[in-house]
């Protein structure tokens, strides 16, 4: 069993970090120092969940959001799909596993990833509405988001999303305000067997290792641990007992990267297209210095009423 | 020089007239036309600003002009469909007069003399130069590209209809249009000043004899030509 995080104490408590132990901030820079904190994660082990969903009620407890009921649509998943009320959720995948023919039941809890190279922070318009903090975690922060929707398109895993109710974009923020004072996200804190668990990447990282030892001799040869490199690794990790095929898991990508559509617009694209804007402009302004005004000569005027003559009015 | 197509009346427009004088005045723009070209114009430097805050994040102050980031991101979109309409507008009245024709290729092959404002080496030209189609068409062809990507992106309506990487290659198709539609508007801009006389046309809806002369003679000839009893405009 993993050491449980204790609970805290009875006197307040300065938070362990603020708006003040950022590195990376949104269409925007960081002010120095931008020194590093001891890097968080949640490790999410799928092979021991049971699916009761209580990390998705904790969740709309701690977060104090209102989902409304939905109806049954024949899955497990409820409900279907995230929404701004719901940062986390259950999905539920059947899979025939070829080797045993073992139906296995594969839940996965989905939500933010929290990126080490978050996507949604990269496409992020609004200065200051999507947040890195020195330990890792990415924060939307909903007074400066604009609700343009940027950090769907720029999210390799398809996790914010933009209420309806005063357009700004939702998704889980790892309990940033549980971790300041010490504490684990509320999920980890319901979750009865603890395939949640929260502490220090490196921790994390150790356990990881220590329950893919335990599933390999239980003959999950292929466990593993989802950690993609592609995003810089993430602060919130799975335990897979079928790490070569986490598609199985309801579509979990197999190396996510930022989409290059996304690098070009709010990289290179940025820069290229105003510089293009900006030299048609200055071409202008040269081509005035040098060619000088086209002016309409008196000669001109004079022909037009050469032409004119005699005409009726 | 001119073309045979030069004794047919071809892009005098409604509302198009001479008026003897000195100087002489032409009507190039009847009061519709001007009221549709301003609103268009207004929605396009609109769009543009609001544009620009969301596409580099040191233009992001421009969304004080809004009312702020919520406002811009909302406001936007619906500018995109006034500007949509107004231009249509634009289009059935102007798409006639910017048929190409074989003299914008000679204006194009003489593009130095052009630059060089040495009109008297060009061949007479109708309403438009081959420049001023470009601007036209260069705008119809960018206005669909952008209302189309742009509904794709119109996440408030119409979210549900497109994936994400349609979305991303939408918002990057979206980008890039806009970066291209303002540069045509610096071309479009730019020309009206430097060629001196023509705002007149656009904001009193009339040039001078000599303008209409110096730029667009074969226009001018034909207007003349219209009113004038057994004689020939053709040179």
């Amino acid at each position: 069993m993993f050491p449980p995080i204790p609970n805290p104490p009875v006197a307040p408590t300065s938070p362990g970090f603020s708006d003040k132990d950022l590195i990376r901030r949104s269409a925007s820079s960081v002010p120095a120092p931008a020194t590093r904190q001891t890097e968080v994660a949640k490790l999410i082990d799928v092979s021991k969940c049971i699916g009761c969903k209580a990390c998705q009620a904790a969740c709309i407890e701690w977060n104090d959001t209102h989902q409304a009921i939905g109806v049954n649509v024949g899955v497990y998943d409820n409900p279907a799909d995230l929404t701004p009320e719901m940062f986390t959720l259950m999905r539920f995948s059947e899979w025939e596993n070829p080797q045993t023919n073992n139906l296995e039941w594969l839940i996965r809890k989905d939500g933010c990833m929290h990126c080490e190279d978050p996507g949604c922070l990269k496409a992020c318009p609004a200065p200051g509405a999507i947040v890195q903090y020195a330990n890792g975690i990415v924060d939307f922060v909903h007074d400066n988001c604009i609700g343009c929707g940027y950090c769907v398109k720029g999210c390799p895993f398809d996790i914010p999303r933009i209420s309806k109710v005063d357009h700004k974009a939702y998704k889980c923020t790892l309990c940033s305000d549980r971790v300041a004072v010490g504490q684990g996200p509320a999920c980890q804190k319901a979750c009865p067997t603890q395939a949640i668990v929260f502490g220090t990447k490196d921790e994390m990282k150790e356990w990881a290792d220590f329950r893919i030892k335990d599933l390999k001799s239980r003959g999950f040869e292929n466990a593993g641990l989802y950690d993609p490199p592609g995003v810089g690794g993430t602060h919130v990790m799975y335990v897979l007992h079928h790490a070569d095929k986490p598609e199985i898991y309801a579509n979990l990508p197999r190396n996510p990267t930022i989409s290059p559509l996304v690098e070009l617009w709010k990289g290179v694209g940025k820069y290229v297209g105003l510089g293009v804007m900006g030299l048609a402009a200055a071409a202008a302004v040269v081509h005035h210095l040098v060619a000088g005004a086209n002016r309409v000569s008196p000669e001109d005027e004079a022909n037009a009423e050469k032409l004119t003559e005699g005409r009726h009015s | 020089m001119t073309s045979d197509d030069g004794d047919r009346p071809y892009d005098v427009q409604p509302g198009d007239d001479v008026h003897p004088g000195k100087p002489v005045t032409v009507d190039r723009y009847t009061v519709g036309a001007r009221i549709n070209h301003w609103i268009t114009a207004v929605s396009l430097v609109l769009l543009a600003l609001s544009g620009l805050s969301m596409f580099h994040p040191s233009l992001f102050f421009l969304t004080v002009l809004f009312g702020g980031g919520q406002w811009t991101r909302a406001i936007h979109p619906w500018i995109g469909v006034v500007l949509f309409f107004s231009f249509a507008g634009l289009f059935i009245r102007f798409w006639k007069a910017n048929l190409w024709r074989s003299e914008d290729n000679t204006w194009l092959r003489r593009i130095r003399d052009v630059l060089a404002g040495d009109e008297e080496k060009l061949p007479e030209l109708g309403k438009y130069n081959a420049g001023q189609k470009f601007v036209f068409w260069g705008m119809s062809a960018l206005i669909i590209i952008l209302i189309g990507s742009g509904i794709v992106v119109w996440d408030e309506y119409f979210y549900p209809f497109t994936s994400i990487e349609q979305k991303r290659i939408a918002i990057l198709v979206h980008a890039a249009a806009a970066v291209v539609i303002i540069c045509v508007w610096i071309v479009h801009v730019y020309a009206a000043i430097w060629v001196r006389g023509t705002i007149g046309a656009m904001t009193k809806g009339r040039v001078t004899g000599g303008w209409a002369w110096r730029h667009h003679r074969k226009w001018l000839r034909e207007l003349v030509g219209k009113r004038v009893v057994g004689k020939t405009s053709a040179s």
